[in-house]
């Protein structure tokens, strides 16, 4: 038998698939692999020690506690961002909608520093704030600003294409059939841009968990009090105690795949009404 | 009863209604026809209370209800690409209404399910209640937008376009399927629509409407007998237009004179447009008529469309039976007499006539073609 195929944009399955796996296999799965390995050179019992090592248990708090409320932040701020950048028309619109890039594009070292300088006690915005009693730099609210700062776009441009989609005829239909403007948002328009939402948030939460060069510069990075797990790692390879800091990047990478999987499963659930059958 | 009175809106330099005034009484059906831009949608929003009228003013049962909100006005709403909420299911989509009230006005979980059920029921959808709209047919969809807008029992039924996103077939069906309903429930409606068949054919009154302005309100066989504007006549189906001039009590159209009902002619001399309905015209080969050429014959199922071309170069359209047609034998390009039965008469200065064919016989003259051959169709 014959088979005759649609014509596709792009050529060829097993071409397009080959290309796929080799990339993910090269850019992906090999260093994910090294790392295994190289964690696999620990015994069990040293792997625990170094993984549970009080500045390293210390370390994951910090940085988990300052990427929730970071979170917590974009979610709420990116979200109406999103909403203005999408609804609105006003003078400046699209200048905002570049600068939304900004933390993007900017090196992260350059936004730590311009962090740092901004939110220092002498700074112009930390000399305002330190005689309210609110410091910035070097404590773990500037690492939670410094989260914020670079995460913020994965909320904004993820929710940008989704709301932009939203039909304006779903707002007045609710609104006809008597929903205040609050019951519209919570059981019209926030269920259909949760999916959007999630990915934004997890993402941000993902990158702020992996944040580096914006962070050391403003953190103050104090063992227990200010430092972020990512510094431990470092620090381990500084010490080129490879192996150690190999075991805590297993850490790492073990809960952002959990964090992946859940967020995933979370949004295959919420999915289940766009399949046909 | 809705009561709309001069009501005026301007969106950024663009009139779309221009003081417009119009009353729908207590269990009517009526439609709200006319082409995109005659501003027929943004009249039926400013009713529903999405949109407010720049002046003028609202009225339900005699109170006015210009700067009440659209979900105080108890209106129902459907919406031309329905609107569904696709998270929910169909079940859910028809209880929102209930469900976002006040917990005092709400009812309860079982008086719900059983009004959604009945709803359900009503437009034949009892078995799909825990689909998601995704698992729909647009007819079934469109079924659920209605049903989702009666739940809350509304006084008034708004539908924008119902079946413009729908194929011909299911649209013919769903369109009975309204006007029955509409009986039953004996609500009271207010319908959008470019379509005059479906206007004509649904609705108890139309209210043809063009450029911001209403240009007639009347029952549907009013509005097709009796067009009170050229643009009507022109919206409504095919017609003709013929320049016509008076003189003499006489309507002189090209060669043809036509004449007026007993005592009605006009005085002295005018022009204007003459409209005449396909199945007007008939076709001759000799006596009285307009000398026109034959371009174009289309068969329609039992009949025939002809089109001809007057000496200006205007397309003019006749209807044939098929038999008159076969027996007529019109070649392409040849020249023949267009002889309106009947016509509108429009005199510029804005007095209307009908007048008829005069039977008086007038000896034949057909001046051949100078150029000859076929030209090639107008566009």
């Amino acid at each position: 038998m014959k088979f005759r195929r649609a014509p596709r944009v792009i050529p060829g399955l097993p071409l397009a698939m080959g290309v796929t796996l080799l990339y993910l296999g090269l850019i992906v799965l090999l260093p994910v692999s090294g790392l295994l390995f190289r964690t696999f050179g620990l015994e069990w019992s040293e792997f625990v020690a170094v993984v549970t090592h009080p500045r390293a248990v210390a370390s994951y708090k910090v940085t988990l506690e300052s990427a929730a409320y970071a979170v917590a932040f974009n979610a709420v701020f990116g979200l109406l961002l999103a909403w203005v950048l999408v609804r609105y028309d006003f003078p400046g619109r699209r200048l905002l909608d570049a600068v939304m890039d900004l933390p993007f594009a900017l090196p992260t070292a350059v936004a730590g520093v311009a962090l740092t300088a901004a939110f220092a006690s002498n700074g112009w915005l930390g000399q305002y704030l330190e005689p309210l009693g609110i410091k910035v730099a070097y404590t773990q609210l500037g690492i939670i600003v410094a989260m914020a700062f670079t995460s913020v776009p994965f909320v904004v441009r993820s929710l940008q294409p989704v709301i932009a989609d939203l039909e304006p005829e779903l707002e007045e239909a609710a609104e006809t059939l008597g929903a205040s403007p609050f019951q519209t948002f919570t059981k019209v328009i926030f269920p259909l841009i949760f999916p959007a939402f999630l990915t934004g948030v997890s993402l941000a939460f993902a990158r702020s968990l992996g944040e580096f060069g914006a962070i050391i510069f403003i953190a103050g990075n104090m063992p227990f009090l200010t430092e972020i797990t990512a510094l431990v790692i470092f620090i381990r390879l500084e010490e080129y105690d490879y192996a150690a800091a190999t075991a805590i990047a297993t850490v790492v990478l073990a809960s952002a795949f959990v964090m992946l999987l859940i967020t995933n499963s979370i949004q295959l659930w919420h999915y289940r009404y766009a399949r046909k059958n | 009863m809705i009561e709309v009175r001069e009501v005026s809106r301007n969106f950024g330099g663009f009139q779309a209604l221009n003081n417009v005034s119009l009353n729908v009484e207590q269990g009517e059906l009526v439609a709200l026809l006319g082409p995109s831009g005659s501003g027929k949608t943004t009249l039926l929003r400013i009713i529903a209370g999405l949109d407010f009228a720049d002046t003028g003013s609202i009225h339900f049962d005699g109170k006015d209800a210009t700067a009440v909100a659209a979900g105080d006005r108890q209106v129902g709403f459907v919406f031309q690409h329905f609107a569904l909420f696709r998270h929910m299911t169909v079940f859910d989509n028809v209880a929102f209404g209930l469900k976002v009230r006040k917990r005092s006005a709400r009812p309860s979980k079982a008086e719900i399910a059983e009004r959604v059920n009945h709803l359900l029921r009503m437009v034949q959808l009892e078995s799909l209640g825990k689909r998601y709209p995704a698992q729909l047919s647009g007819g079934q969809r469109q079924r659920v937008a209605l049903a989702r807008a009666l739940a809350t029992e509304p006084r008034v039924l708004l539908l924008d376009e119902p079946f413009g996103a729908l194929d011909a077939q299911v649209r013919k069906e769903l369109r009975r399927w309204l006007r029955r309903l509409h009986d039953e429930l004996g609500i009271t409606g207010v319908f959008v629509t470019h379509d005059q068949e479906e206007a004509l054919e649904v609705a108890d009154r139309v209210v043809v409407m063009n450029k911001g302005g209403i240009e007639q309100v009347g029952t549907p066989s009013e509005i097709y007998d009796n067009p009170a504007t050229p643009f009507v006549y022109n919206f409504l189906g095919h017609v003709n237009a013929v320049p016509a001039t008076v003189s003499g009590g006489v309507a002189h159209l090209g060669g043809l004179r036509m004449g007026f009902a007993e005592g009605e002619a006009p005085e002295g001399v005018g022009a204007g447009t003459a409209f005449v309905r396909p199945h007007d015209v008939e076709i001759l080969r000799d006596g009285d008529g307009i000398l026109v050429t034959m371009r174009h014959a289309v068969v329609l199922g039992p009949s025939v469309r002809v089109e001809m071309e007057l000496e200006n170069g205007q397309a003019i359209e006749a209807e044939l039976t098929r038999h008159r047609f076969t027996e007529l034998g019109l070649e392409r390009g040849e020249r023949v007499l267009a002889a309106p039965r009947r016509a509108q008469l429009f005199l510029d200065d804005g007095r209307q006539y009908t007048v008829s064919c005069l039977t008086r016989p007038v000896a034949p003259r057909i001046v051949p073609s100078a150029e000859g051959g076929i030209r090639q169709r107008r566009p």
